[in-house]
């Protein structure tokens, strides 16, 4: 078993060098391949945003790199060493932290045991080793003020949270475990204008202290407002990367819509309801 | 729980302070059950005041602390999301193991309840790896071991022992100290309270810290409230399910054993010591929630009170039998309906 290298402080990875190494990763369910040898890297101090339809294979590559799902061939390479994550408390412990795409909130836990599920402080020793309560609702009223939300009572259930402040949890979540990257699934609830800003500032102070981002979107906008590089996705292979030099957010979204599929949707479109033709 | 927390934090008002305790009281998973019991007390101890004497708190207390053991284990299990069937079966068979390892084998007291705990153990592991492998629901699984150890301790007793009874312990090796340990009694004017009343509380108390002061408690709530959560963060769900399904496994085991002290001796097929559904309707009754993440320990052992000051109370009063059933069965649908209010109002709290 690899040794899983203790997570540095914020600003541990260097600028440009790889923090995370995908190598020929390939993910198979039951014979069906969700990723076929992707290979990339995720550098130090810049968002890659990952781009494609859905069953791309962009929910499994969130899903290796957070330690839930087992690559079956290939290499995950963290700073350089090859990991085995077992379960996502040791990605987490290695300092991959993710927001998930359903924020992954228990709803009837207080917001604290939330915030440390899976990862809680704890003082004493075995038998009688239990949780430092105190410490873990203080940092998780320090994280929440961070991202925003301040006078919370933390003993108080995530179900009474709204669904920004919900989101912030994650975040904030993801924030603090995240010493080395963050990997976030844009969630799928609507979000308003304030959530999306929140979101993305987060991600980019994440980048501004030498984490490497990731950042699944649907939004080609989003994606090329913070993202530094773009993986393309389609059928579970690498389709392409592109630099914000290559692209502007009219390519994006054409290549995010499958570029020839969405083009041979349009003129099906258009031959049915030539009125479309005119928009 | 005011003082501990951060002073920036919560409205000065008094209002909302009050407003926020009077929530976390009815957040309390066991308060319908305390309000039930505090009811039948004081209707069957106006009924049949002999319910209120030494010997009648002695027998309420007794068998509140053998339901109450395995409403323990159960609520706990149920708490992360899991039924447990099996129980108050796993209880007579492992006391029957118990007593043919004395009574056919002859072995000594001791060895002989640790092998049928490792038996017991077993069941529980088959239980878990069936439920956390085969993503069958555990309450088909667990009705499954149920039948299978009924009918397996029946035609097992009636072919090594000749009957459905196995008796004549008493004088195997380490009996006395076996008796000391779980069939001690204390006598406390004409009630006799038996040493199953310690066993029940400090099950009570250790599950009850467990559940609101560790890790594992945490990945109990988590196991059953948010299961895809809790996998998505790391919390391990398998093994705590497995762990909890051992745990119902022990308590069945103490069931068994307690009886099995008590009357030394074992019999099978009998109106036995309480059946896997009586403890998780004492679990529900003490507020857990079926779709689990939610109910607690204590509410179990009040519970467990509920159930057994309501059958002696019906007794003692004079009453047909069958009454208590029906009586169980309404209590049931008011605990159903009030843990379904709560839990509405606890995820209505307003956030300001």
């Amino acid at each position: 078993m690899t040794e899983v290298p203790a997570p540095g402080g914020p600003g541990a990875g260097q600028a440009g060098l790889p923090v995370l190494e995908l190598q020929r990763v390939t993910v198979r369910y039951g014979s069906v391949a969700a990723l076929s040898r992707v290979s990339t890297t995720l550098p130090a101090g810049e968002i890659t945003c990952v781009l494609g339809e859905n069953g791309s294979g962009k929910s499994t590559l969130v899903s290796v790199l957070s330690g839930l799902r087992r690559h079956d061939e290939g290499q995950l390479l963290l700073a350089g060493e090859p990991m085995h994550f077992r379960s996502p408390r040791q990605a987490r412990a290695a300092g991959i932290a993710t927001v998930w795409q359903d924020l992954a909130v228990a709803p009837l836990l207080s917001i604290w045991r939330n915030f440390f599920l899976g990862a809680e402080p704890t003082r004493g020793t075995w038998p009688l080793r239990r949780l430092d309560i105190d410490r873990a609702r203080e940092t998780t009223v320090r994280a929440m003020a961070r991202v925003g939300v301040s006078g919370l009572d933390p003993d108080q259930p995530a179900s009474t949270l709204q669904a920004g402040a919900r989101q912030s949890l994650a975040i904030a979540r993801a924030l603090h475990f995240g010493a080395r990257a963050l990997v976030v699934d844009e969630p799928t609830a609507p979000l308003t204008v304030a959530q999306q800003r929140l979101l993305l500032q987060s991600i980019v102070t994440a980048r501004g202290q030498g984490l490497a981002v990731l950042l699944v979107t649907n939004n080609p906008r989003y994606a090329h407002l913070v993202g530094d590089r773009f993986l393309l996705l389609a059928h579970g292979q690498v389709a392409g990367m592109l630099t914000r030099d290559d692209v502007d957010a009219s390519d994006l979204m054409r290549l995010m819509a499958g570029g020839e599929e969405f083009s041979a949707l349009t003129s099906a479109l258009t031959d049915l309801h030539s009125e479309l033709g005119d928009r | 729980m005011i003082s501990d927390r951060l002073p920036t934090l919560g409205s000065p008002v008094g209002i909302t302070r009050g407003r926020r305790l009077a929530g976390r009281a009815l957040a309390r998973p066991s308060l319908p059950a305390l309000v039930g019991l505090v009811g039948v007390v004081v209707f069957f101890g106006l009924e049949a005041p002999e319910l209120l004497t030494w010997g009648g708190v002695a027998s309420v207390l007794d068998a509140a602390a053998l339901l109450g053991i395995g409403a323990v284990a159960v609520a706990l299990l149920l708490i992360a999301g899991q039924f447990d069937l099996s129980v108050g079966v796993l209880a007579t068979a492992s006391s029957l193991v118990t007593a043919l390892l004395i009574a056919n084998a002859g072995w000594d007291t001791w060895p002989a309840l640790l092998a049928s705990l490792g038996v017991a153990l077993a069941v529980g592991v088959v239980n878990g790896v069936l439920v956390v492998n085969t993503g069958l629901p555990s309450f088909l699984v667990t009705l499954a071991t149920f039948l299978v150890l009924q009918g397996s301790s029946q035609a097992l007793a009636h072919t090594l022992a000749g009957s459905v009874r196995v008796t004549g312990l008493d004088d195997a090796p380490g009996w006395a100290s076996a008796e000391a340990v779980f069939g001690s009694t204390v006598q406390l004017g004409d009630g006799r309270f038996r040493v199953s009343l310690l066993w029940w509380l400090g099950l009570t108390a250790v599950a009850t810290w467990a559940l609101w002061r560790t890790r594992f408690g945490n990945a109990v709530f988590a196991s059953g409230g948010a299961r895809r959560a809790a996998r998505q963060l790391g919390v391990p769900v398998r093994r705590t399910t497995l762990g909890l399904f051992c745990l119902s496994a022990s308590a069945g085991w103490l069931i068994g054993t307690l009886g099995l002290i008590r009357i030394g001796g074992v019999q099978v097929g009998g109106p036995g010591l309480g059946t896997g559904i009586d403890f998780l309707l004492i679990a529900v009754i003490g507020g857990c929630l079926l779709t689990g993440g939610y109910g607690s320990a204590v509410g179990a052992a009040v519970g467990a009170l509920l159930y057994a000051v309501a059958r002696h109370g019906i007794a003692l009063a004079g009453w047909d039998a069958p009454w208590f059933q029906a009586f169980l069965g309404v209590l049931l649908l008011v605990a159903l309906v009030a843990n379904g209010v709560v839990r509405r109002r606890l995820k209505a709290v307003p956030r300001s």
